[in-house]
C-alpha cells in the first residue's frame, strides 16, 4: 500500500507551537519516508511528547503543516487522524482498565474493520473482529491472559498491551512514546524484539530515553533540542556528529551504549 | 465452560464473549432467561391481592427506567441528574396520543408506550447533542441544567403538560382486540411484563454489540476510543438516544398505569431516584438495576405507608450502601455466589447470622430514636404515647429513650464485633478461592 503512494509516509513543514508566550516547538521541519523507522531523542523537555500530540491531533499547532501520506492532517480530531492511517500510544500507559485484554483489542480493531457504530449485530457474531483481535493477542503473547481485566495485568503487560491496542487498526504510520519507559532491562529487550516483529514493514517513530532502544530499533535518528530539529540522520552520523554530541548526548562518544543486538 | 450464572450475572467487563463459544445452544442462559420470563408471567397469580398487583405494574416500569439509567451510569459513565426528563416526557407524549385514541385514532392503546419511547428517542436527538458534548462532570452539570429547564417549562406550558393538575385519560380506548380493554390491573400487568420483557432482552443484547462495547470502552478512556478511530461524543449521543428510547417506554406504560401524568414525573426529585436506586441496585452489573427497580417500589409504596420518616432510612441506607458496598445489592450478591461457587459459604453462616441479629437490635434502637422525634415533631397534638411495632413507646419517658439507646448501643457494640470476625473469614475464604484457582490454572 505504502508503495503506491509516492509520498512521505509522514512530513512536517516548519512546525511550531506555543503555550502562552513559551515556544515549545520552534519550526521543526521533517519528512520520514514510509517504512522508515524514526528514533526521535533529545533532553527532558526538548519537546518530543508535544510533537506527538501535535502529530495525533491532541493538540493543534500554533502554524505549520503536518502532511500525512500527503494529506494535511492540521485542524482534525484524533480519530479523523487514526482513520487515515496514524496511531499512536502514550508515555503513561493509556488502556480501557476495566475490559480485559480480548476486548481491549476487539475495540480496537471495530472501526478498521468498518463496524463503526453499529449496534443491530452481535460483537460474538463477528469472525472478521474475533479472529483479527484473536491473532493481535498471540502476536503480542498475550493470549494465556485473555479474560484477564487490563488493569489486573502486570505493568509490562499493561505496556505490551498497549502496543497491540496501538497497532490493532492496522495503521501504517506508528508513533511510539517511549514504550519501554519503566521496564526492568530484560523486559525491555524482549520488547524492543516485540516491537520490532509486530511493526514490520509500518513507519515507525520512537520517542525514547533509553539509548539502547533508540539505537536498537530505529534506522535513523531525529534529534530534538528546545524544540529544533538539531539533526536527522542514520544513528551513526547522529552519534558523529559534535553537536549532538554537545547537546544532548555528552562527551565523550563513548558514553553512550553501544547499539543492541535486538 | 464457566459456570452457567457468569452469562447473565457476569460484570460488563469480563463477560466472556468468546470469538469460539457455541451460542445457539446456551443451557445457562436459556435458564436465567426462561426463569425471567416465568417470574413475570407468574408473580401476579402468587400474589393475588390487589395492592401486589399494583406494586408489581410498577416495578416492571421502575426496572425499565433503572435498566436503561443504568447504560448510561453503569456502561457508558455517564452520571445523570435529569433521567426523568426522557421518562417524563415519554409519559406526557404517551398520554397526549393515548387521548387521541380516545378522539379515535386508529392506534391500539398496547401500543402508545412504544409511541412515547420514540417521541422520547427524539426529544434525545435534540437536548442529547448538547449534553452529550461532554463527559463525566460537565454531563452531570448539563443534565441538571437540562432538567431544571424541562421542568421550568413544564409549568410555564399548561397546554401541554396540564399545569398544576397534570393531564389524565383512560386507558380504555380504541380497538380491542379478543377483548382486551386493559381496564382490569391484571391485563395492564401483562402489558407492562412483556414490554418489561423484551426491553430488558433489547438493552442486554445492546451490552453485547460493537456500540455496546465501544460506550464501556468510553467510560474507562475516552481518550483511547478516540485513538483507536472512534468519535466518543458520537458513542455517548447514540447510546444518549438509545437510553432515552427506553426511558420514554417505561414512562409511556407509567402513563397507562395511573392514567394520569403531572409535571412531577419530569421533576429532578424523579432523577434522583432513579439514580439513587439503580446505584443501589448495582451499577456494575447488568441485573443490578432490577433489583433497583423492585427496591425503588417498595420504598415508594411500602416503605413510605409503614413509616413518616422512610425518606429518613433511605437516606441511611444509602449512605451506608456508597461507604461500604459500592457495588450494590448485585456486587454483594454476587461476591456469594462466587463464595458458594467455590463450597465457602457454610462457613460464613454464623457469621451472617450474628451479623443479621446485632444490625436488627441496632435498627430496632435506632428506628425507635427516630419514630420518637417524628412522632414529637408531627404528632403533637396526640400526646407523647405512641405505638412502635407492637410497643408502645412514651416519647417523653427516660425508660423509652433509655431503652431505645441502649438497644442502639449494644446492638453497635456487638455489630462491630461480628463484623471483625466476619472480614477475618471473609478474607480466609476469599484468599482460599485465589489459591483453588491458581491449583486450577496449573492442573
Amino acid at each position: 500500500m505504502t508503495h503506491a503512494n509516492p509520498n512521505p509516509a509522514l512530513e512536517l513543514r516548519d512546525l511550531r507551537k506555543t503555550f502562552g508566550k513559551t515556544p515549545i516547538i520552534r519550526g521543526i521541519s521533517l519528512t520520514v519516508q514510509a517504512g522508515e523507522r524514526v528514533g526521535i531523542i533529545g533532553p527532558n523537555g526538548a519537546g518530543k511528547s508535544t510533537l506527538f500530540h501535535l502529530i495525533s491531533g491532541r493538540i493543534e499547532p500554533t502554524s505549520g503543516q503536518i502532511l500525512l501520506n500527503g494529506q494535511n492532517v492540521v485542524g482534525k480530531q484524533p480519530f479523523e487522524i487514526n482513520r487515515m492511517g496514524l496511531s499512536r500510544s502514550f508515555q503513561i500507559t493509556n488502556i480501557f482498565p476495566k475490559l480485559s485484554v480480548f476486548e481491549n483489542l476487539r475495540c480496537s480493531v471495530l472501526w478498521s474493520l468498518g463496524y463503526k457504530y453499529t449496534f443491530f449485530k452481535f460483537l460474538m457474531d463477528l469472525d472478521d473482529v474475533n479472529d483479527r483481535a484473536q491473532e493481535l493477542m498471540e502476536s503480542i503473547h498475550l493470549d494465556k491472559k485473555r479474560d484477564v481485566l487490563a488493569m489486573n495485568l502486570t505493568y509490562a503487560e499493561q505496556r505490551t498491551l498497549e502496543i497491540g491496542i496501538t497497532i490493532a487498526g492496522g495503521a501504517s504510520v506508528i508513533l511510539l512514546d517511549e514504550p519501554t519507559a519503566g521496564m526492568s532491562k530484560l523486559e525491555t529487550r524482549h520488547f524492543i524484539k516485540l516491537i520490532r516483529d509486530v511493526t514490520e514493514g509500518k513507519t515507525l517513530l520512537t520517542v525514547e530515553h533509553d539509548m539502547d532502544v533508540v539505537f536498537g530499533l530505529a534506522d535513523k535518528i531525529a534529534v530534538v533540542v528546545y524544540g529544533e530539529l538539531l539533526a536527522f540522520d542514520t544513528p551513526e552520523a547522529v552519534r558523529a556528529d559534535p553537536r549532538v554530541q554537545e547537546a544532548y548526548l555528552g562527551s565523550p562518544v563513548a558514553a553512550v551504549t553501544a547499539p543492541e543486538a535486538a | 465452560m464457566p459456570p452457567f450464572w457468569t452469562t447473565f450475572f457476569s460484570r460488563f467487563e469480563t463477560r466472556r464473549a468468546g470469538a469460539y463459544m457455541v451460542h445457539p445452544v446456551d443451557l445457562g442462559r436459556l435458564i436465567i432467561w426462561g426463569s425471567y420470563a416465568l417470574i413475570l408471567l407468574l408473580a401476579p397469580l402468587v400474589f393475588t391481592s390487589s395492592l401486589s398487583q399494583t406494586l408489581l405494574s410498577q416495578m416492571g416500569i421502575a426496572i425499565i427506567v433503572c435498566l436503561s439509567y443504568n447504560m448510561l451510569l453503569g456502561q457508558g459513565g455517564m452520571l445523570s441528574f435529569g433521567h426523568a426528563v426522557y421518562s417524563g416526557m415519554g409519559a406526557f407524549l404517551a398520554m397526549h396520543t393515548l387521548n387521541l385514541v380516545s378522539d379515535g385514532w386508529p392506534l391500539p392503546v398496547s401500543l402508545t408506550p412504544l409511541v412515547g419511547g420514540l417521541c422520547s428517542a427524539l426529544v434525545a436527538v435534540v437536548l442529547g447533542w448538547v449534553t452529550t458534548k461532554k463527559a463525566a462532570t460537565p454531563f452531570a452539570m448539563i443534565t441538571l441544567g437540562v432538567g431544571e429547564l424541562v421542568w421550568a417549562m413544564a409549568l410555564m406550558f399548561p397546554e401541554f403538560f396540564g399545569g398544576e393538575g397534570g393531564i389524565s385519560g383512560n386507558r380504555v380506548a380504541g380497538s380491542k382486540p379478543f377483548g382486551i380493554t386493559f381496564g382490569p390491573q391484571i391485563q395492564l400487568y401483562y402489558l407492562i411484563a412483556t414490554y418489561t420483557f423484551v426491553s430488558t432482552a433489547l438493552m442486554y443484547a445492546f451490552t453485547r454489540t460493537p456500540l455496546g462495547r465501544m460506550l464501556n470502552a468510553v467510560r474507562d478512556n475516552p481518550e483511547r476510543v478516540a485513538f483507536v478511530g472512534y468519535n466518543p461524543q458520537v458513542v455517548r449521543y447514540i447510546s444518549f438516544i438509545i437510553a432515552a428510547f427506553f426511558a420514554g417506554i417505561s414512562g409511556g406504560l407509567a402513563a397507562l398505569n395511573f392514567e394520569i401524568v403531572t409535571s412531577e414525573v419530569v421533576s429532578g426529585y424523579r432523577s434522583g431516584a432513579y439514580l439513587l436506586f439503580t446505584f443501589l441496585g448495582g451499577a456494575t452489573f447488568f441485573f443490578g438495576p432490577i433489583l433497583g427497580g423492585i427496591l425503588m417500589v417498595l420504598a415508594f409504596v411500602l416503605l413510605s405507608e409503614f413509616t413518616k420518616a422512610w425518606l429518613l432510612y433511605l437516606g441511611l441506607v444509602f449512605l451506608f450502601m456508597v461507604m461500604y458496598a459500592p457495588g450494590g445489592v448485585a456486587a454483594l450478591l454476587m461476591m456469594n455466589v462466587r463464595l458458594a461457587a467455590f463450597g465457602h459459604l457454610r462457613r460464613l453462616w454464623t457469621c451472617y447470622l450474628g451479623l443479621a441479629g446485632t444490625a436488627l437490635v441496632a435498627l430496632v434502637g435506632a428506628a425507635a430514636m427516630v419514630e420518637m422525634v417524628y412522632h414529637l415533631q408531627l404528632n403533637k397534638a396526640m400526646g407523647p404515647e405512641m405505638n412502635f411495632m407492637g410497643a408502645t413507646l412514651n416519647a417523653h419517658g427516660t425508660s423509652s429513650w433509655f431503652g431505645a439507646i441502649y438497644a442502639t448501643a449494644t446492638g453497635v457494640a456487638l455489630f462491630e464485633l461480628c463484623r471483625r470476625e466476619f472480614v477475618r473469614q471473609w478474607g480466609q475464604a476469599n484468599e482460599d478461592i485465589e489459591q483453588e484457582i491458581k491449583r486450577r490454572e496449573t492442573a
